[in-house]
């Protein structure tokens, strides 16, 4: 053997593999739950502002007052809870962003897609995706402006057929290679749009902490 | 000894080349390798990991027992992979919004867990360094090939991307070497990647089988490093 040191015996006891384990085990749960409380809290504020900076590129400032990581509403639907942020501007609800989930070719694609008062897309953009690289992840803003697409459309347009990529006869594109991914990301925004329409009236209600005015839910 | 390091860094890279020579790592090869900008992230986290993998492993080399040596080397690597992981989260966020997607996929690598094996148990750390430096560089050097090719068929761009992974500076990298071009879809899926890998090898072959011959024609060449 190549090994430097002759091997000294106790190295063939079952014991000692045992303990070898064990301890290299232990060693290496201690370096790794130190690591998780040492960057818990950095991850975290990490993610909330990857949050507040997707919500700023799909809510203009210009449309919004508030602070929309304080101005969250939770509203169930479908059983799940869905965090709202509501955008207002001078207290009168201008838009919402909430978070939307398709299923892609390898596990969820979670964007974050914004609506203003009477459903119109102002922007959608993916958070979150372990798409293909190269293939999948055209998607992101950074690699293509293909998610720019859904600007200004809304659940009457186009009509329910032109919500879904080009091959499946539908208005948006597809990508070389990759179908799936962008089929999940469509059929996730219609889905948003349907859940804004259902629950219109919980989210352009007034902040229940405000004194109820004579203003009115549409 | 100094020729030593240059030797063990040389086979590293490439006469023992992982994803060459070795034929390891071939998931991770063809799942990233559809641009080159892919490729070259893959291939720099990946040498990250390797060398401070090999170094780790050749350092507790002396208490570690065959026995019992995969699943401490697995315990070892995951564990190693998982620390970077939260550290680039954590405190480089910009970067691992980029590389985020690799690091994953390198715990599944089994370059690293090879090179383990077949070298840092057996070495000094040094030179397990230099032997993590050059098997990276090397499985780098690979994924780049592979992905330059599938990258300039299948889209007829070459390094797309490349300033989002190296910074802005790069960004003359980015080329486009046919400009209107309709894409090929076979290059830019895993099938194209086993193509384009079984080509290079092809030509690594006959390369090599040049060399040989030309070796073989003049003895008093160079005597060849000691296996």
């Amino acid at each position: 053997m190549s090994r430097g040191v002759l091997k000294p015996s106790y190295l063939n006891r079952p014991g000692y593999h045992a303990m070898l384990l064990g301890g290299i085990a232990m060693i290496c749960s201690a370096a790794l739950v130190l690591g998780n409380l040492r960057t818990r809290d950095a991850i975290a504020a990490r993610q909330a502002e990857d949050l507040q900076r997707s919500l700023e590129q799909v809510l203009p400032a210009t449309l919004h007052d508030n602070r929309l990581l304080d101005d969250a509403i939770v509203i169930e639907s479908d059983g799940h809870p869905r965090t709202v942020y509501v955008a207002r501007k001078e207290g009168v609800v201008t838009g919402a962003a909430f978070e939307i989930v398709g299923k892609g070719y390898s596990g969820d694609v979670v964007s974050i897609m914004a609506v203003d008062a009477s459903g119109t897309i102002l922007g959608v953009r993916v958070t979150r995706h372990s798409e293909t690289p190269g293939l999948g992840d055209k998607i992101e803003i950074k690699k293509t402006p293909w998610i720019e697409s859904f600007n200004g459309h809304s659940l009457g347009n186009p009509d329910e057929k032109g919500w879904a990529v080009k091959k499946d006869g539908g208005i948006y594109d597809q990508f070389t290679g990759a179908t799936i991914t962008p089929r999940a990301v469509v059929a996730s925004v219609q889905e948003g749009l349907q859940f804004f329409t259902a629950h219109r009236p919980e989210i352009t209600a007034d902040k229940p902490a405000q004194p109820a005015e004579a203003s009115h839910a549409e | 000894m100094q020729s030593n390091y240059g030797h063990i860094f040389k086979e590293g890279l490439w006469a023992n080349n992982v994803a060459f020579a070795q034929m390891l790592a071939l998931c991770p090869t063809m799942a990233v390798t559809s641009t080159a900008t892919n490729g070259l992230g893959m291939g720099l986290a990946t040498t990250a990991v390797l060398v401070a993998s090999n170094v780790m492993i050749a350092t507790l080399r002396g208490i570690i027992t065959d026995e019992v040596r995969i699943p401490v080397f697995i315990v070892l690597i995951a564990s190693l992979v998982t620390l970077v992981d939260m550290t680039l989260n954590a405190w480089m966020h910009e970067l691992y919004g980029v590389l985020g997607l690799f690091i994953a996929l390198i715990v599944v690598n089994c370059a690293i867990l090879g090179r383990a094996e077949s070298f840092a148990s057996k070495n000094r750390p040094l030179a397990a360094l230099m032997d993590g430096l050059g098997s990276g560089l090397g499985f780098t050097l690979a994924l780049v090939m592979i992905g330059s090719v599938r990258e300039i068929f299948g889209q007829g761009t070459l390094f797309a991307n490349a300033s989002g992974l190296l910074g802005e500076h790069f960004h003359f990298l980015e080329l486009t070497i046919i400009p209107e071009y309709r894409g090929f879809l076979l290059m830019a899926l895993p099938p194209g990647g086993f193509l384009v890998m079984g080509l290079i090898l092809a030509a690594n072959r006959v390369i090599d089988a040049r060399r040989a011959r030309t070796a073989s024609a003049e003895p008093q060449a160079a005597p060849a490093p000691a296996h």
